[in-house]
């Protein structure tokens, strides 16, 4: 492994294999009464947080402890930088206190990069802009493989605002080095142009995407990062491309159905499919907190010699 | 060691352990990872083997019942090591599961390991088993006890001492892992 992790992009497939099976091993720690390994004692860990943030923040606060790393959370709304201070001062700042990691989510894309370039310590990006979120697609890679026991060769329809999603940019850079058939589908305002040289199926009908799929995956629309009119309205958009039981009727009888959270229920998605059998979201979660141990244990070894 | 050598000695040790326990109550098996683990299914079987032979053995069980098997565990130690996060280049050990499907608690632990050396390991697995429960007692079965401790742990069950020189290394060949029976010492 690198020194970072800042996207899936620096990922091999073997590396990705690597961060599947160690999580394997570290989702058994969660079961035992005492929940806790001596791993990273002594490393301390700060999760700066420029964005809100429940599940991943936390999720990550739960596998620094589960592997006994001292950890501090930096909140946006209680820091120095309401007062100016610029990310890379900030960074600087915590840097001279001479941290092991740094769990970074910011609004800019490639923040994580930035951070990379003047920190000694180990960068982990827990989402960036519209760049990537990898630890997000590793545990949905995990959540996958799990049910069906194999990424390769699967159909794996991803539906939702394309555009402003992270998460679908990590999932398909993932999931095509696994060699998935991935397919996608959105309003033709939220398809980012040229989206099909990552390798993807695109359609603008949801009903022909979600055709014999083996998984389903919702995006959340992105209010926050939407400055346009991108859908008419929430209304309509959950007509168009909103998941519903007729539609999931026309995947795969097995199919999975993952949502990154948060969901918005009633616009990417019917509460009757998110709260229903085929549903795996609350497991995502779960297996958040075992893939981040893996990260974690993996990064905080010596970085590759390269 | 061949392998008929090292299923007699594995014979050997199960006699010793129905011996010194007197039956097979609250016993369980624990092996390390990686060669303990078809380590402790054999010696499982070998006591599951005795007990249906002589069924005098089975002291501490209904008269009625048949064999009894022991439970029987997987540890992976690496996230208890003593030597990880100590080198700045090169990747982080593989971590396998741990699977221990039964409470440890008021158990006589059966740890089972393949080489005992520095007895680091056994540390790493002490520190890593205590976290599970408390079990009632824990003993420590090797293969081979190569010397050269550098902690203050000794083996209750031992297959064979093999004294070595630091430089050499002993090899542990197991069928379920190696595809052969086979204990052999390397020069380095």
């Amino acid at each position: 492994m690198k020194k970072d992790l800042l996207g899936i992009d620096d990922l091999t497939r073997d590396e990705i294999y690597l961060v599947l099976d160690t999580a394997e091993a570290m989702r058994e720690i969660g079961q035992r009464p005492i929940k806790k390994v001596p791993t990273l004692r002594g490393k301390t860990i700060v999760n700066l947080f420029y964005e809100p943030s429940t599940r991943t923040r936390t999720s990550f606060e739960i596998a620094e402890k589960r592997l006994s790393a001292d950890t501090l959370n930096i909140a946006v709304a209680t820091s120095s930088v309401l007062k100016g201070e610029t990310l890379a001062d900030t960074a600087m700042n915590i840097e001279a206190m001479a941290p092991d990691m740094i769990v970074l989510r910011h609004a800019s894309s490639g923040a994580g990069h930035l951070l990379s370039r003047i920190c000694r310590s180990r960068i982990i990006n827990a989402g960036d802009g519209m760049h990537e979120h990898p630890t997000q697609a590793l545990l949905d890679a995990f959540t996958i493989r799990e049910h069906k026991k194999r990424i390769d060769g699967l159909k794996v329809t991803i539906v939702g605002d394309l555009m402003h999603s992270r998460v679908l940019r990590s999932n398909v850079l993932l999931l095509t080095k696994l060699g998935a058939d991935v397919w996608v589908s959105g309003p033709p305002t939220l398809v980012p142009t040229g989206i099909e040289r990552l390798g993807v199926r695109v359609s603008p009908a949801i009903d022909e995407a979600v055709t014999g799929a083996d998984v389903i995956m919702m995006l959340r629309i992105q209010q926050e990062r939407m400055h346009g009119a991108f859908i008419p309205s929430l209304r309509e958009y959950f007509n168009i491309f909103g998941m519903t039981k007729a539609r999931v009727a026309r995947a795969k009888p097995e199919v999975i159905i993952m949502h990154p959270g948060p969901m918005n229920r009633g616009v990417e998605i019917a509460s009757d499919v998110a709260d229903g059998p085929y549903s795996v979201i609350l497991e995502q979660v779960a297996n958040g907190v075992a893939v981040r141990m893996a990260v974690l244990y993996l990064l905080a070894g010596g970085a590759d010699a390269d | 060691m061949d392998a008929d050598r090292i299923g007699r000695t594995l014979a050997r040790i199960a006699h010793e352990i129905l011996e010194r326990n007197r039956g097979v109550e609250d016993l369980a098996l624990v092996g390390i990872r990686t060669r303990g683990v078809p380590l402790a299914r054999r010696l499982a079987r070998a006591i599951r083997e005795i007990q249906r032979r002589d069924p005098s053995t089975k002291l501490g069980v209904d008269p009625g019942s048949s064999a009894v098997d022991i439970p029987t565990g997987a540890l992976d130690i690496t996230l208890y090591r003593d030597d990880l996060m100590r080198t700045a280049v090169g990747a982080q050990p593989v971590i396998r599961r741990t699977e221990i499907p039964f409470s440890i608690d008021d158990k006589r632990i059966l740890l089972v390991d393949d080489v005992l050396y520095t007895g680091r390991t056994i540390r790493a697995a002490l520190d890593a088993l205590i976290e599970f429960g408390r079990p009632k007692a824990i003993q420590l079965i090797v293969l081979v006890d190569r010397g050269h401790r550098e902690l203050p742990i000794k083996a209750d069950y031992v297959g064979k001492n093999l004294p070595t020189s630091v430089s050499q290394s002993v090899q542990v060949h197991l069928t379920e892992v190696d595809g052969r029976d086979e204990v052999e010492i390397l020069e380095s």
